[in-house]
Formats: structure tokens, sequence, C-alpha cells
């Protein structure tokens, strides 16, 4: 069945309040996840991290109607896509995790830290996560990066570079003292003083 | 080759800041997005998820002991990208409210009845040419408090991934004819009328059931990789 080039895409609308039976039952409620924050599996090789925040509204206020999905290298910097055609051994890292916020606007992910992925110039980049931000009064969602403070490439790292000195440190996780496995802390300010850095892309 | 993701595609989508809905106002961002080029993170996604879709994940009528009120309805059609190709094994995800208008997520406290036999959440991957099908029952309307006697138009919420992270999309379909449409701030965020009118599904007489079940036809359109190669530097 052929049919007409279509005249545009289909327009994004708001996943609303009441996504997560559908997309993030997380055991609430009868119907099963798709996917979860859990990325690791345990034949996963490469550093067990956790990364978690607070999304906040205009107002400062937590938004626990938020849902985030991130996309990420494996530890080699390898992306578990047939697109990503580079000769890297494959391992059985998916990349990919969804979480709605909870009552308090918080949200966790447990992963591994990705490795470096070059840029289209084949300069390297930092290591990164994609970070996709979707919530009620969002109307398209918007996307950003998490980077590591431990990470001495976040110097040169080439999307870094393209954002004002003062507004770097929204996209930098700042890892936290004492825990076991590494955890980093990135808050996610959709508006106001300390708005995160959202890319056009 | 890298392709391109033309960026003028994305003109099709609502303003962030559309202060008719009333919760763009804090949830906008009040700074400029700051442009990139794509790299292999934003042209990559995931191709899993398929392996939790059950066999009759596509057909919300049959989640429960006994069938769900309502008008049966089947919902099907073809992801595509904006270049017309299909998109194949494509994860379709969707929710929706039961026929009454009512949500079975605990924050809807709208006084209309739940249906034991409908969550109202279903997923699909498309076939090897981009089409997929759902059963389901047609949604009502329901109130949301935006504004005085606001009512949104019956929708079904769809989830879609594409080939590319950026080529990510929800949004919702409508039902053709909707006498709510002119009032409603959600729908309207969608400035271009012919962009608007993408979201609204056409009755599919063809594919309607005798004495069973009306047809509608949802194509979604992906943002897509033109044939243009990308130019390497800027
Ligand atoms: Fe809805």
């Amino acid at each position: 069945m052929s049919e007409q080039r279509p005249d545009g895409i289909t327009p994004s609308q708001t996943v609303g309040p009441y996504f997560k039976y559908g997309l993030t039952p997380n055991g609430e409620y009868a119907w099963n996840d798709a996917f979860s924050n859990n990325l690791v599996t345990p034949d996963v090789s490469g550093a067990r991290i956790r990364v978690e925040g607070v999304v906040y509204d205009g107002d400062g206020v937590p938004v626990p109607d938020c849902m985030l999905e991130i996309w990420q290298a494996d530890a080699q910097g390898r992306f578990s896509d047939p697109q990503d055609a580079r000769a890297l051994p494959n391992n059985s890292f998916k990349g990919f995790g969804r979480i709605g916020t909870d009552a308090k606007g918080g949200y966790a992910f447990d992963t591994i830290k990705p490795g470096q992925v070059a840029d289209p110039d084949d300069k390297p980049q930092a290591p990164h996560i994609v970070l996709a931000v979707f919530a009620r009064g969002m109307l398209l969602h918007l996307y950003t990066r998490i980077y590591f403070d431990d990470e001495e490439a976040n110097a040169t790292d080439p999307v870094l570079a393209l954002v004002p000195a003062d507004r770097r440190a929204t996209l930098i996780a700042q890892r936290k003292a004492g825990a076991t496995n590494p955890s980093y802390v990135l808050d996610v300010h959709l508006q106001g003083d300390n708005e995160t850095v959202f890319f056009e892309v | 080759m890298t392709l391109l993701y033309p960026l003028q595609s994305l003109a099709a989508h609502p303003p962030r800041l559309s202060p008719a809905y009333r919760s763009t106002v804090k949830r906008a961002p009040s700074k400029p997005l700051i442009p990139m080029r794509h790299t292999l993170s934003e042209l990559t996604g995931p191709v899993y998820g398929h392996e939790t879709v059950r066999e009759n994940d596509n057909d919300l009528t049959i989640q429960h002991k006994g069938e769900p009120l309502g008008e049966r309805i089947i919902v099907h059609g073809h992801v595509l990208d904006e270049d017309g190709r299909g998109v194949p094994s494509a994860l379709v995800e969707l929710w929706q409210a039961n026929a009454c208008g009512r949500y079975i997520h605990v924050v809807d406290q709208h006084p209309a009845p739940l249906d034991p036999n409908f969550t109202g959440a279903g997923r699909v991957q498309t076939d090897a040419s981009g089409y997929y099908r759902f059963i389901t029952i047609k949604p009502g309307a329901y109130p949301w408090g935006n504004h005085h006697n606001a009512w949104r138009p019956a929708h079904i919420h769809f989830s879609v991934f594409g080939h590319s992270f950026i080529s990510r999309l929800v949004t919702q379909m409508y039902f053709p004819g909707d006498p709510l449409f002119p009032f409603d701030p959600i729908f309207n965020s969608v400035t271009d009328e012919r962009a608007r009118a993408r979201m609204i599904s056409s009755f599919d007489l063809e594919n309607t059931q005798p004495e069973w079940a009306l047809c509608y036809r949802f194509n979604i359109v992906l943002r897509g990789r033109n044939a243009t190669p990308m130019e390497n530097k800027q």
C-alpha cells in the first residue's frame, strides 16, 4: 500500500498527568513495565553508578508528575543500536531507562558510567547521558545531558563548550561522598534562575 | 554517511509556552534552547523493549475477566517518517480514559465510574512495513479544571519510538468531528491547522468490522533523515 509523502510530522502533545499506569506502572498498577530505571544486568561490564535528583518547576516546586528517559552508551562508548556500526565489541547493556518522578519530584537511575563517544568531527565527547524530560504542562519534551563532575574530559567537551560558562553546572552531576557505588546528583530545573540548559536537537 | 534530521520539521510542534494551557507557564523554559549538532548520542536510539510486548497487549478489551463497557473500536495506522518511509519494529505504547472519561490513575478523581474490566493501557510493535493495530474502547471526554467548563476532547495518548532518540514522540490521537476542538487549549496549542489535522484520526469504513467494531485510522509521522548527506563540518 503506497501512501503520499506526509505533509509534516505529527505534532507533540503533553503526556498529561496520567501516564504512570501506562508508561511507568512500577508495580503500582496492573500493567507490565516495558522499561525501568535500572539499566544494570549482572553481566554488564563497567562502573556501577546511580544518578539521582529532583525535578523543579519555575516556582522551585518539585514536579511529581514528570517522566524522565535516558539514553547512553556502554562503558566503552558503544550504543546498543545497529546504527552504531563502529567495530567495538558488543555487550548486553541496553542503555535506555525510564522513570516517573515520585511524590517529592525525585528520580534515580541505576546504570553504568558511559564511555566516550566521538562527535561528528571525531572529537571525543566527555562521558554523558542524554536525558529527555516529559510532564504535564510540557507540550513537547525537553532534551538535556548529564555529565559527571569527576571527568577531566568535560574541559574539552564540544557540547559543553557551546554552553555559557555560568550555566554549565546545570549539566554536571555532582558525585556524592560516601556511597559504595558512586552516586551522582543532578537536579532538573524546568525554569527560573537555575534553569537547566536544554538543547535544540 | 551521517544523515540529517532537519530542524525545520520541529515547527509542527506546539510552542512550549502556551499560556492558554495554564500548566505550561511554570514548566516551559524561559531561556532559549542551545542548538547543537547531532552526535551519535542523539542519532541512535533504543531498539528494544519489544520483548516485553505480549501477544495480546494490543487488545485492551481482553485484559480482564469480562469485556469493558463502551464502544469497541479498532485503531490502526502506519508509523512512518516524514520522508514517507514506514518505520518497522517501532514500539507504540498507548494509554487512555475509559468510556466514561475516567483514568485508573489514582490522581484522577473525576466522578465518573471506573470499569473493573478496563485498564486503558496497551502496546504493540509495528510490523515490517510500519503498521500497527489496537482494539480498544472509545474513550470519553473528561473535565480538567484548566478554566471554567474545561473538557478534553476524547483522545488516546500515544508514545512512539523511531530510529533515534530525537525522533521520540509523545502525542494524542483525536476523533473526527469532536465538538470540543475549538475550546481545547492542548489541541489548539498546535498553531498550524494542517499540523493539528494530523492528530485527528479518520473514520475507516473499509476496515470497520460488520456487527463488531468501528475502525479509525491514525498515521503517525516521525522525524526522518532526509536523503541529503550531512556536511561533516558546518
Ligand atoms: Fe488524557
